[in-house]
């Protein structure tokens, strides 16, 4: 059984020899104390579904306390908006007993950090939190043990307090951490299990901190891969088809004579222009001309679900309780509905960028990536080179939601520099991205519910097409229930991907929309039906938080309209109450009020977390109002932000989140999991609010308009 | 043809040699080494790339540069003076208005320039004043409520 706590981790192998490379990647390091340990020696994550178990054996540095007392930590964990540069500093200064703005964080860096295989899942509070823990703890008795040496007493006369060691009862003698560590190189492996703090003892962890990288954010200082300028440095820009899987027939680039200084790169589909001068790579590109052999066009966002339905005929199942026609004889009413949700880009305003170059036979780059060390694996592969002669570097990521996993940008840039022999700069265009996204895959879900004469659930059948089970195990209690997954991954018209809780957002929308019907057909109220219904203490929990914070029995104000939604993510229970208002002659959709209720364990950044959630719960107001991909097979008609709306300033509501009180408990997700009840919420509200029950994402005001005429 | 075109770029008169089509936005980061403003969509649609032309906020991703001739243009880098940051800025910290930061200097330029013409807006006025910038990592309430803030300090040092 797992340790449920970070307090009951426990090690093993904890004083392994220390093998020559290991020396060599040391060196890089430099002086200073420095806790290293390979994550295999940390039980609990041996389990650590994201990384194979070789991964788990590499050996890494954790942190290293230099002479001037600051305290570089390091991670292969990235930087994309969601706040872990904050979140990591305040576990390591809690163990180390130094003040959070003491920490530099060191991340992404293929050669410095240890090795993970992404940031993504919402699993870096979750997994890299007890790790830190670890390494600062012993870090910190390190230098206990230099300081008991110095001042000649036992380790348990001393105490520290931020940076600083004490000799108890006599403050007077004192030194800091810094004046321990100078002249000294000390590697330290783990040798026995660290003493963690408990939660009764924290400083610094449930406190709450803006985020440590604000200030480089204002100010423009903070470098993201398009920012990197290197000397002879060129501009690529690729030429596209104008359909998705389109192949390479001819390529006429006599009209490159036009342009001085430009050179045209081939390397089979990928052809592409590079200059000194952005635009005028650009416009050269324009002017290469590809025949194209385009593929059939199979689908498009209206077809797409009737699609999908007629071409994936293979399921597994994924929970079956009871039986279904047992449950259906119980039943006094069944509800029957099918829900649709279409392609959703992730649309982070940085659009996916490389900057690169190759000096000798090693390639540098700077990527907009979730997945450093994943790109320098693809990167290796690419040109047969070894692991070690690809090195990523640290950079920040200006959104990525899932969509910066997959690095065809840093594969292209890569190989424009290696043809070209120039250092190279990548940044696809917004209409690039438009087409390269992994978008999140159209979803269909077929459900059948079934309620008895006591507004008691005695039916689920929960047929999910393409978004997966993430988040579907059933928190209600219903005897007789079966969920099955359909998919297949090759029938797309285009790339698709993970997307902020991958499928959980329409697995959520079309189980809360239902619940909420078949409440309604029962004519029990929404909240007494579910909390008579849940079978999870934490999810009525969180749901009667909600729903106090809320103010569920309200009064409503003429157009307006609550709705509830509920849903598991990352370890995480949410539940989201929206209120908002219908103008019923025009469908629009003005969001009010949205109140968040989750129990995700310990927050380690109460600040972070709530920032998380709104951030989750405004992408979601896009998803749920507005985003929708449209296409024809492979041409994508959503370009742009003209055409793809996303949530605004003007449809932003008062969002309130509160959270359970949950000290003592491990951290769970933050990132992803308040975005998936959005959808239901907002669907849900709009009924409550004008009747209007819209089976499809977004709720869009024709969708609306519509169901209201056929009532 | 190539030709020089001057301007002032935070507070120093810069000259450029180009052919005049590029856009302001391309010179500012390719030629002049400003990274702060972003690219975003390359359509003025999202608004990452806003700066202070002669004190209203622009897309600089739809100015060719050889209409800012002779102007005075700021980006997020003239923004602080003799390091102390822009009430703007520290606003915005202190609201933690921001996630991944891509946004953030458009977000700033804009709220700079709405500020500039109007030092006591309404909450509905930003909004508006506001609507087309996009932030994806979803800091809209922050970053009014920063700009209300900094429209405080801002007219206390006029006072003063």
């Amino acid at each position: 059984m797992k340790p449920d706590k970070i307090t009951e981790l426990h090690f093993d192998h904890v004083d392994k020899p220390i093998s020559s490379d290991r020396r060599n990647f040391l060196k890089k390091l430099g002086g200073g104390i420095i806790v290293v340990f390979s994550i295999g020696e940390l039980s609990l994550l041996k389990s650590w579904g994201q990384n194979t178990s070789e991964d788990l054996l590499n050996f890494n540095a954790y942190l290293r306390v230099k002479e001037d007392g600051r305290v570089d930590c390091y991670t292969g964990k990235i930087e994309m908006g969601q706040g872990v540069t904050t979140s990591l500093a305040q576990v390591l200064a809690e163990e180390l007993e130094v003040s959070v703005y003491s920490i530099d964080m060191i991340m992404g860096d293929t050669e410095l950090c240890p090795y993970d295989a992404g940031t993504w899942g919402s699993l870096t509070t979750r997994f890299t939190d007890p790790v830190l823990r670890a390494a600062a703890a012993e870090a910190r008795e390190i230098l206990i043990d230099l300081a008991a040496e110095h001042f000649g007493v036992s380790d348990e006369m001393l105490d520290v307090i931020n940076g600083t060691v004490f000799v108890k009862n006599d403050p007077s003698k004192n030194i800091t951490y810094a004046a321990l560590t100078k002249g000294k190189k000390i590697v330290q492996t783990l040798t026995k299990k660290p003493e963690l703090k408990k939660p009764k003892d924290f400083k610094i962890i449930g406190k709450p901190v803006i985020s440590l990288d604000a200030e480089a954010k204002v100010t423009g200082t903070a470098k993201y891969s398009g920012d990197i300028k290197l000397p002879g440095m060129v501009y690529a820009t690729v030429v596209r088809p104008k359909v998705f899987g389109s192949k390479k027939l001819q390529v006429d680039s006599s009209k490159l004579s036009e342009f001085e200084g430009v050179e045209l790169v081939e390397d089979g589909n990928l052809v592409a222009v590079v200059h000194q001068d952005p635009e005028i790579a650009n416009k050269a590109a324009n002017k290469v001309k590809i025949t194209w052999e385009e593929p059939v066009a199979k689908a498009d966002n209206e077809t797409i679900f009737q699609f999908l339905d007629k071409n994936i005929k293979e399921n597994k199942v994924f929970e079956e309780e009871g039986n279904l026609k047992a449950g259906r004889d119980v039943s006094e009413t069944l509800i029957e509905a099918n829900y649709f949700d279409g392609y959703k880009a992730h649309a982070s305003i940085e659009t996916h960028s490389a900057t690169c170059y190759f000096q000798d036979d090693k390639l540098t780059m700077w990527a907009s990536s979730q997945t450093p060390f994943g790109t320098r694996e693809q990167l290796a592969k690419t040109f047969d080179m070894p692991l070690e002669k690809v090195h990523l570097k640290q950079i920040f990521i200006g959104g990525g939601f899932g969509g910066k996993i997959y690095n065809q940008q840093a594969i292209e840039a890569a190989k424009i520099a290696k043809f070209s022999s120039k250092p190279v700069q990548l940044v696809w265009s917004r209409r690039e991205e438009f087409m390269y996204d992994r978008f999140r895959t159209a979803a269909l879900i077929k459900t059948v519910s079934g309620v008895d004469s006591n507004g008691k659930l005695k039916l689920w059948e929960f047929d999910i097409y393409c978004a997966g089970t993430r988040g579907t195990k059933l928190f209600y209690g219903i005897p007789n229930n079966r969920t099955r997954i359909f998919n297949d991954d090759n029938v797309h018209p285009f790339g698709t991907g993970a997307w902020r809780a991958p499928g959980n957002n329409s697995t959520t929308f079309a189980r809360e929309s239902h619940i909420e019907t078949t409440a309604f057909a029962t004519g029990i109220d929404a909240l007494e039906f579910r909390l008579d219904n849940l079978k999870n203490e934490n999810m009525s929990a969180t749901l009667k938080l909600a729903a106090e914070t809320f103010g569920w029995e309200r009064k409503k104000q003429e157009g307006h309209g609550y709705g509830i939604a509920l849903g598991e993510d990352a370890g995480t229970t949410v539940a989201i109450i929206a209120e908002v208002h219908v103008d019923r002659t025009t469908g629009k959709v003005q969001p009010i009020r949205v109140v968040c209720a989750q129990d995700m364990g310990q927050l380690v950044n109460p600040h972070g977390a709530k920032l998380q959630t709104e951030g989750g719960i405004t992408m979601g107001l896009g998803y749920a109002l507005y985003e929708d991909i449209a296409f024809n097979g492979g041409r994508m008609e959503s370009r742009n932000f003209k055409n793809y709306e996303i949530a605004r300033f003007s449809n932003t509501p008062k969002i309130e989140c509160v959270f359970i009180d949950n000290m003592d408990s491990k951290p769970q997700g933050g990132g992803e999991p308040a975005i998936i009840c959005v959808g239901g919420a907002i669907a849900n509200a709009v009924f409550d609010a004008c009747g209007a029950r819209v089976n499809r994402m977004p709720v869009t005001p024709q969708r609306i308009l519509e169901a209201l005429r056929h009532g | 043809m190539k030709q020089s075109i001057s301007f002032k770029l935070n507070h120093e008169l810069v000259s450029v040699n180009v052919n005049g089509e590029e856009s302001l936005l391309t010179v500012i980061r390719t030629y002049l080494d400003k990274t702060g403003t972003k690219y975003g969509c390359g359509l003025g649609d999202c608004g990452a790339c806003t700066i202070l032309i002669d004190n209203k906020p622009q897309r600089s991703c739809m100015i060719l540069v050889e209409d800012v001739a002779g102007k005075e243009i700021l980006t997020i880098e003239g923004l602080s003076s003799n390091g102390s940051l822009h009430p703007i800025q520290k606003s915005f910290i202190a609201h933690d208005a921001l996630q991944c930061g891509f946004c953030t200097p458009g977000m700033i330029m804009n709220a700079y320039g709405l500020l500039i013409g109007d030092p006591n807006p309404t909450r509905e006025k930003i909004i508006s004043g506001m609507e087309e910038n996009l932030c994806r990592c979803g800091s809209y309430n922050r970053i009014v409520d920063a700009i209300q803030t900094a429209a405080k300090e801002m007219n206390k040092k006029i006072k003063l």
